[in-house]
C-alpha cells in the first residue's frame, strides 16, 4: 500500500458572512448526526444509552451538553452532536430494537440569528413562529421556499436550519435574500 | 380663491394637508410638472389642470380621472423608472409622485390629444358589443393573422416592458389573531379594540395613510377630535403597540380557505431613490384566526350621455382632492346626484371658494340638513332634474339639464362635473371568502349574508349607515374593552339609484357608459339582452361589462340593474357575478417573489462538482441535479470526447461521478422480508456482503425503478435507486411500510446525500484503487463481482461495492460526502499512470447500452413489465407476494402482442437511429403506416465500431434476425432485430 | 392554502408540508395473488371520487413523515376529522351531528364501495 494522506473534508457550502444585516446567516459547525428510529418501548433504553431523555412530544427537543435529540416524528429523532462524538457507539450498546443511520454528511446546518430571525425564516417557511406556537427549543421538519428543512429554535432570535447538503446553497441564498428583506 | 402657482394652478392655498414648500417635480407625456410631496399622480395632474389622461380601450375616447382610489377605471398610466423597470396600467389615483417620476399616457397614437384610433368612436355604430365575434369570423385563417393582431394593437392597455425586471420582491408568511382589512374609522376602531385584548393584530390599508373616508369627511368628530386627527392619533397609538402591525400601501387582494389572506405591500413605488436593499413589493401570506373586513363602500357614477368626458368624476373623489391635497377639480363645478352625499362635496368646494353653479338632483323632493346647508350657501339646487348630456370633448365644457317630467333643456357651462349615484358596499373580499351576499331590496345593494369563515364585516361594507353604529360594531368586532367612542357626522351611505339615469334609458342610443374601462354602454347591455343573453354571466361575457382590470368596481351594479330592467326581472333573479382574487391587479413579481434567478429552483451539485467544472465538463440536467456530461479535451467535440471516453473505459479504466444515485438504508430485523415485498427479486438468502440487481414494480406490474442492493448485515441493506426516482421510491416504500406492512420491524433512511459515489470501471480498476484501500481484500476470490465491503479508503470510511453498469470489472466507492472530492482526486492521481479517464453521463449511457442494461424511464415508460424488458430472470420464481405480483398476472400483460425490448442494428452500420423514431414492418404500405414499435436508446458505439440501438417492438423477441424499417423524413432506414447485448455477450469482463 | 391537522404532530400545519395520497381504506389483499380479476381491478383502479365527504389519505411528508387518513368535504374543502393510519373509519353521522351545518357544505354521501377487506 502506498502512503496516502487522509482525505480532507470539503464543506458543500463555501459561504462568507454578511455583516450589514441585522440578522446574520452563518454556517453551523460540522456535526455528528444520526437518524434514530425506534418504537415507543425502546425509548427508555435508548435514552439511557444516549444520556438524554428522548423527547416524545411533537416538535420538542432535549439536550445534554453538545448532544441534542430533535423529535421529528413519532418514531424518529434527529440526533445532533459535536464532531467528535461517541453517539454511534453509545447507541450500539442499547440492545433494543432500533435503527441508527449516520447522516453527518447528508445534512448541513445554517444558523440564523439576530433580531428578526423569525421573520427571515418566515420569508419561506409557512409555520407560525411566534414564541407561543414555536417556543425556544422547538424543532420541526418543514419547508423553506422550495426545499425541505428541519427548523430548530435555539433562542428567541436564533434558529438552526438543517437541510440536505445539495440544497444548502439554495437554503443559504434564500435566507440571505430574506435577511436583506427583513433589514430593508 | 387664492391659487398657489408652485404646484399647479388648481391648488388652493390653505386647503388640504400637504406642505406647499415640499415640491416634487415629475413629467407627464414629457411635460415638466410640479406637485407636492404626498400627492398622487391624479391629484398632481388635476392640480396642474390636466384631466385628459388616457384614451379608452375600444373607442379611443378621451378619458379623465374618475375616482381617487383603487377603483379607478380610466386613469391608467405607464410609469417608467428605467428600461427594465417599467410598469403599464398603473392607476394614477394610487401612484404617489416622487421627484423624477416619469408618467406616460397609454393607448393613443400619435398623441394623447390627437389620437388616430378615435375614428373608432365615429364608426362605433359598426362596433357594437360582441362585434368581433360576429364580424371577424371568415375566413378562418384571417382571425389569427389579421383580425386578432390588428384588434389587439388598436385596443389594449399599455405595453409590457421589453427587459427583465431588475426589482426585488419578497415574501413573508405571517400569523395573527385578528387581521383587519381597511383602516377607515371602522377598521381603526376594530384594531384598537382587538389590540386592547393583547391579541396579535395586523391592520392593513391600500392607501398611503390611514383614515379612509375620514380623509375627506370634514364634518366628522370622533372622541372629541376631527375625524382625520383621530385617525392619525389612533394610527400613532397602534404603531406603538408591540402586538400590532400596521401595513399601509398594502392591499388585501385574495381571501382563501381557513382565513388565509394574501396582501401585497408596495414598499418603494412611491420613493424617488429606493435603497438597494429595499424590495419593490412584499407579499404577505397571512393566516388569521379572525378576519375583520372594514373595506368601506365605492361610490357609483351616474349613467348618462357622454358621462365619460374628462372632468366628470365621483363626488367623493373631488372632495378628497380638495380636503386632502388642496386641489380643486375645476373652477366651475357642476354637481349631479341621486343622493345626499354629493351635497357635502358641493359644500366643501363652495366653502373653498370654487364656483358651484348647480346641483342637479334626480330626486323629486329630497330633504335633509345637508341640502338646506347647500341651499343656504347660495348653490342653485334643481331637484327632479337630470343631466341629459355632457358637452365638450377633451374636457367637459357644459351640461344639458332637463326636468324628469319633460320640459325644456337648459345648458350650464362648467369645467368639471362631480356626480354620485350612491354607494356600493365593497363585499369583494367577503365574497372571495365564499360568503354569500344577500340583496338589501330597500337600499338596492348586496350586503354580506351567510359567512363561510371566521370573519366579520363592519362599517360601510356591511351596510352600516351611521358612523356611530359603525364604530360601535367595530369595537364589538375587535373583541376588546376600549370604552365607547363618541362619533358624529359622516357620509350617508344609503339611497341613490342604480341603472341608467333619465335620458339614457330604454330606446335611447346615447353613449352612456356603464363600464368605462371596457367601453360598455347602457345600450350594449340592452343589446345583449335582446340577443338572448338572460343570465348576468352571459351578459357579462357578451358585453365584457366588469371584465376589465378594475373588475367592475363602479359598473357591476349599474350593469345588473339595466339588464334586470330589460329582462323585467328583479335584480337578485338576474344574479351577481362572482368576485374573484385579486381585488386589484397584482404584479407577477410579488407572486413569484424570491423564486427568481438562483432561487427559481434548487440546483443540486455533487461533492465533486468543482472538479468537473475545472475540467471544463459541460453539465447535463437530471431533475435538479447537475451531472458532468463529458470531459472534452482541446479540440474535441462531444462526439470525439465520448468516443475517447468509451474506449478508455474498456481498454484501461474510467472514473465516473455516480453520487446522484438515490440511496436508502433499510434497517431492522425484517429488512429482507420487506425487500421481498417491494422487489421482484428474492432477498432472504442474499448473503451478507453480497449485492443484487433489484427491480421494483408498481402494483399494476409495470417497472417503477431499479438499482443494486447490497446487504451490509443481516438487518441492514444499502439500497440504490435511479437518480430521478430517489424521492418517489422513498415515498413508495414508506407508503407500503407504514400502511400495508406496518407489522414489519424496518426503518428507512435516505442516505443519498450522505455518500459521494466514485465509480472506477475497467480492466485496471482494481490496480488503481488497491493502494488506497485499507482493510478490504480486493482479490476476485475475496471480493467477487456483486459484493460489498466496509473498510477505509484514503483513511476515511468507505462502503466499497464491486459492481458494474459498464460491463467491465469495477467498483463504486462510497465515502462520506465531504470526503468525495479529496478521494476522487486521490483516485484520479493514482489512476493517471494507468490511463484512468474521467467519463460523463453520455459515455455511461453508451457503455450500458453496449451491454443492454436498461435505464428506467428511457427504455421503459411505465407500461413495460420485467418480461417485456428481458428481465424475467430477476423475478423470484417461488415468491408468493411482492408489489406487482398480481398485476403481472393480468391477461393483457401475459398475452402475445406486447412490445418487448430488443436490440436493433442498422444495416448500414454508420447510420445512427433517432431516439423515439417509429418502426414498421413494411415500408411500402400507405400512410398512415402501422407502427410496431419505437427506438428507446440509440448511440454510436466506438467500441463496436457501429451504431447500436434498443427498441420496444411488438413481439420483439420472436423477431430476432428479422428486418424492420424506420421511416424518416429523408428516407427509410433498414434495421435488423438483435439481442440486447452488443459487447462481450458472455459477460466475461465483469469478473476480470 | 389549507391548514391540515396532523394526528401525529397533534396540531394544524400548512398544506405545503403535506401530500395527498389518494383514497383511503383501500386494503391490499393479503393473498393478492389469488384475487379475482374483478376484485383486483376494483382495488387497482376504481375510485369513489364523491362530491361531498370523502375518505382520503395524506402524508405529512415534510413534517413527521407519517401517512394518516382524513374525512374531507370535496365541495367546501373542509376537513371533518383526521385519524391515524390503521384506525377504523370514523362514524360520519356522529361527526356531522356534532357540527353546525352550513349551506356552503352540501353533504352527499354514497354507500362505500363493497370491498373484500376493510379496516
Amino acid at each position: 500500500m502506498v502512503e496516502v494522506s487522509r482525505a480532507t473534508r470539503l464543506h458543500p457550502l463555501q459561504a462568507g458572512h454578511s455583516g450589514i444585516l441585522s440578522v446574520s446567516v452563518t454556517l453551523a459547525e460540522n456535526a455528528t448526526r444520526i437518524s434514530l428510529r425506534a418504537r415507543e418501548d425502546a425509548i427508555p433504553a435508548l435514552s439511557k444509552a444516549l444520556d438524554l431523555t428522548l423527547p416524545t412530544k411533537p416538535k420538542s427537543t432535549a439536550s445534554n451538553g453538545a448532544r441534542s435529540a430533535l423529535w421529528i416524528g413519532p418514531d424518529e429523532w434527529l440526533i445532533i452532536d459535536g464532531i467528535e462524538s461517541s453517539v454511534a457507539e453509545d447507541l450500539r450498546k442499547a440492545k433494543v430494537l432500533h435503527s441508527a443511520v449516520d447522516i453527518s454528511h447528508r445534512n448541513v446546518g445554517i444558523n440564523v440569528s439576530g433580531k428578526g430571525a423569525d421573520a427571515v425564516v418566515n420569508g419561506g417557511c409557512p409555520q407560525d413562529l411566534s414564541l407561543s406556537a414555536f417556543p425556544i427549543g422547538a424543532a420541526s421538519r418543514t419547508v423553506l421556499g422550495k426545499i425541505e428543512i428541519v427548523l430548530w429554535r435555539l433562542a428567541e432570535n436564533e434558529f438552526r436550519v438543517e437541510c440536505w447538503r445539495s440544497f444548502s446553497n439554495y437554503a443559504y441564498a434564500f435566507l440571505q435574500e430574506s435577511a436583506r428583506d427583513v433589514a430593508a | 380663491m387664492v391659487h398657489s402657482t408652485h404646484s399647479g394652478s388648481n391648488r388652493i392655498a390653505g386647503v388640504g394637508r400637504l406642505t406647499p414648500a415640499k415640491t416634487v417635480r415629475f413629467t407627464f407625456d414629457g411635460q415638466n410638472l410640479t406637485g407636492l410631496e404626498g400627492d398622487t399622480l391624479a391629484s398632481a395632474l388635476i392640480a396642474n389642470g390636466i384631466h385628459l389622461v388616457g384614451r379608452s380601450f375600444k373607442y379611443h375616447r378621451p378619458r379623465g380621472i374618475l375616482s381617487a382610489g383603487s377603483e379607478e377605471p380610466n386613469a391608467l398610466i405607464d410609469i417608467e423608472r428605467d428600461k427594465s423597470r417599467k410598469q403599464p396600467n398603473v392607476r394614477a389615483t394610487v401612484q404617489e409622485i416622487y421627484d423624477g417620476l416619469k408618467a406616460k399616457s397609454q393607448n393613443r397614437w400619435p398623441s394623447l390629444t390627437f389620437d388616430i384610433g378615435a375614428i373608432n368612436d365615429v364608426f362605433s355604430p359598426m362596433l357594437p358589443a360582441g362585434f368581433y365575434y360576429k364580424t371577424f369570423m371568415w375566413p378562418k385563417f384571417a382571425w389569427k393573422s389579421i383580425y386578432e393582431p390588428k384588434i389587439r394593437a388598436a385596443a389594449g392597455l399599455g405595453v409590457v416592458p421589453g427587459e427583465p425586471d431588475t426589482d426585488r420582491y419578497s415574501n413573508r408568511f405571517a400569523h395573527c389573531d385578528v387581521l383587519v382589512v381597511g383602516a377607515g374609522a371602522a377598521g381603526l376602531a376594530a384594531a384598537l379594540s382587538a389590540a386592547s385584548t393583547g391579541a396579535q393584530v395586523i391592520l392593513c390599508d391600500e392607501q398611503s395613510e390611514v383614515g379612509g373616508a375620514l380623509r375627506y369627511e370634514t364634518d366628522v368628530k370622533i372622541d372629541g377630535l376631527s375625524g382625520y386627527d383621530w385617525a392619525v392619533a389612533t394610527y400613532a397609538k397602534l404603531r406603538g403597540m408591540a402586538n400590532v402591525r400596521v401595513l399601509t400601501r398594502t392591499t388585501a387582494f385574495g381571501y382563501y380557505a381557513q382565513n388565509f389572506v394574501s396582501l401585497v405591500e408596495r414598499i418603494s413605488d412611491h420613493l424617488s431613490r429606493p435603497a438597494a436593499e429595499m424590495p419593490r413589493e412584499r407579499l404577505w401570506q397571512v393566516r388569521a384566526k379572525k378576519v375583520v373586513l372594514a373595506t368601506g363602500a365605492i361610490e357609483r357614477h351616474m349613467v348618462f350621455a357622454n358621462n365619460d368626458r374628462p372632468g366628470i368624476m365621483l363626488a367623493s373623489a373631488a372632495r378628497l382632492f380638495l380636503n386632502q391635497y388642496g386641489v380643486a377639480v375645476g373652477r366651475k363645478v357642476g354637481v349631479y346626484t341621486a343622493n345626499d352625499s354629493a351635497y357635502a362635496a358641493a359644500i366643501d368646494l363652495k366653502r373653498a371658494g370654487v364656483d358651484v353653479p348647480v346641483i342637479v338632483d334626480t330626486r323629486d323632493s329630497p330633504s335633509s340638513a345637508v341640502i338646506e346647508e347647500a341651499r343656504s350657501l347660495g348653490i342653485d339646487i334643481l331637484t327632479g332634474h337630470a343631466v341629459y348630456s355632457a358637452g365638450g370633448k377633451r374636457r367637459v365644457s357644459s351640461i344639458s339639464i332637463k326636468p324628469n317630467n319633460g320640459g325644456n333643456e337648459r345648458k350650464i357651462v362648467v369645467d368639471a362635473l362631480i356626480m354620485s349615484a350612491g354607494w356600493t358596499p365593497s363585499v369583494h373580499l367577503f365574497s372571495q371568502s365564499r360568503g354569500k351576499v344577500a340583496w338589501d331590496a330597500a337600499n338596492e345593494r348586496f350586503l354580506p349574508g351567510t359567512y363561510a369563515q371566521d370573519c366579520i364585516s363592519i362599517g360601510a361594507c356591511n351596510g352600516t349607515d351611521n358612523l356611530q353604529s359603525a364604530i360601535d360594531e367595530a369595537l364589538v368586532a375587535g373583541g376588546g374593552q376600549t370604552g365607547a367612542l363618541a362619533a358624529t357626522g359622516g357620509t350617508n351611505w344609503i339611497s341613490g339609484m342604480i341603472g341608467s339615469a333619465p335620458g339614457a334609458g330604454a330606446n335611447t342610443t346615447v353613449k352612456a357608459f356603464v363600464d368605462f374601462q371596457n367601453d360598455v354602454t347602457a345600450k350594449d347591455v340592452r343589446l345583449a339582452v335582446r340577443e338572448g343573453m338572460h343570465s348576468i354571466e352571459h351578459i357579462k361575457r357578451f358585453t365584457t361589462n366588469g371584465m376589465a382590470t378594475d373588475q367592475g368596481k363602479t359598473s357591476n351594479l349599474h350593469g345588473l340593474a339595466i339588464a334586470a330592467e330589460a329582462l323585467d326581472k328583479p335584480i337578485p333573479a338576474v344574479g351577481l357575478t362572482t368576485f374573484r382574487a385579486p381585488f386589484t391587479p397584482v404584479t407577477f413579481g410579488a407572486i413569484v417573489n424570491h423564486a427568481r434567478h438562483d432561487l427559481f429552483d434548487p440546483t443540486r451539485r455533487t461533492p465533486m462538482h468543482a472538479w468537473h467544472e475545472a475540467q471544463g465538463a459541460p453539465f447535463e440536467d437530471v431533475g435538479q441535479w447537475k451531472r458532468a456530461w463529458y470531459y472534452p479535451q482541446a479540440g474535441e467535440d462531444m462526439h470525439a470526447a465520448v468516443n475517447r471516453e468509451c474506449v478508455a473505459v474498456r481498454n484501461h479504466a474510467g472514473i465516473f461521478d455516480a453520487s446522484t444515485l438515490g440511496k436508502i438504508e433499510v434497517v431492522g430485523p425484517d429488512s429482507a422480508k420487506f425487500l421481498e415485498l417491494l422487489y421482484t427479486n428474492p432477498w432472504e438468502k442474499l448473503g451478507v456482503g453480497r449485492c443484487r440487481y433489484g427491480i421494483m414494480l408498481r402494483e399494476d406490474g409495470f417497472i417503477y425503478d431499479d438499482g443494486v442492493v447490497g446487504r451490509l448485515a443481516e438487518d441492514r441493506f444499502h439500497v440504490t435507486t435511479t437518480t430521478g426516482g430517489a424521492p418517489r421510491v422513498m415515498h413508495h416504500m414508506e407508503d407500503y411500510l407504514q400502511t400495508e406492512f406496518p407489522h414489519l420491524n424496518v426503518w428507512l433512511t435516505s442516505t443519498t446525500e450522505q455518500w459521494a459515489v466514485i465509480a472506477v470501471q475497467g480492466p485496471k480498476a482494481r490496480e488503481i484503487i488497491a493502494p488506497l484501500v485499507e482493510g478490504i481484500d480486493l482479490s476476485n476470490e475475496a471480493m467477487p463481482h456483486m459484493s460489498v465491503r466496509e473498510g477505509k479508503i484514503c483513511g476515511v470510511p468507505t462502503r466499497l461495492f464491486r459492481m458494474s453498469f459498464t460491463g467491465e470489472a469495477g467498483y463504486e466507492i462510497n465515502v462520506p460526502a465531504d470526503y468525495g472530492k479529496a478521494v476522487w482526486e486521490a483516485v484520479y492521481e493514482q489512476g493517471k499512470p494507468h490511463g484512468l479517464t474521467p467519463y460523463g453521463t453520455e459515455t455511461m449511457h453508451v457503455l450500458r447500452a453496449e451491454k443492454g442494461y436498461i435505464i428506467v424511464g428511457q427504455d421503459t415508460d411505465g407500461t413495460v413489465t420485467p418480461q417485456d424488458a428481458g428481465l424475467t430472470w430477476a423475478i423470484g420464481k417461488n415468491k408468493t407476494d411482492y408489489v406487482g405480483i398480481r398485476g403481472l398476472l393480468r391477461r393483457d400483460l401475459v398475452s402475445d402482442g406486447r412490445k418487448q425490448l430488443v436490440g436493433l442494428k442498422t444495416v448500414d452500420p454508420k447510420v445512427v437511429l433517432e431516439e423515439g423514431a417509429q418502426i414498421v414492418a413494411n415500408p411500402n404500405q400507405p400512410v398512415p403506416m402501422t407502427m410496431i414499435g419505437h427506438v428507446t436508446s440509440s448511440y454510436w458505439s466506438e467500441n463496436c465500431g457501429r451504431s447500436i440501438a434498443l427498441a420496444l417492438v411488438i413481439d420483439g423477441t420472436k423477431r430476432l434476425g428479422e428486418r424492420l424499417y424506420v421511416p424518416m423524413p429523408n428516407g427509410v432506414i433498414e434495421v435488423e432485430v438483435t439481442g440486447m447485448v452488443f459487447f462481450d455477450e458472455k459477460g466475461e469482463r465483469l469478473n476480470g | 392554502m389549507l391548514l391540515i391537522k396532523c394526528p401525529y404532530c397533534e396540531e394544524e400545519r400548512p398544506e405545503l408540508e403535506f401530500r395527498n395520497a389518494g383514497e383511503a381504506h383501500l386494503v391490499r389483499n393479503s393473498s393478492i395473488i389469488e384475487q379475482s380479476d374483478e376484485d383486483f381491478a376494483s382495488f387497482l383502479y376504481f375510485r369513489q371520487n364523491p362530491k361531498g365527504l370523502q375518505f382520503e389519505r395524506w402524508r405529512h411528508i415534510h413534517g413527521c413523515g407519517r401517512f394518516f387518513n382524513a374525512v374531507r368535504d370535496s365541495v367546501s374543502d373542509k376537513f371533518l376529522t383526521v385519524y391515524k393510519a390503521g384506525e377504523p373509519k370514523p362514524d360520519v353521522e356522529a361527526l356531522l351531528a356534532g357540527r353546525v351545518p352550513s349551506d356552503a357544505e352540501p353533504v352527499k354521501r354514497r354507500a362505500p364501495r363493497t370491498k373484500k377487506a376493510e379496516l
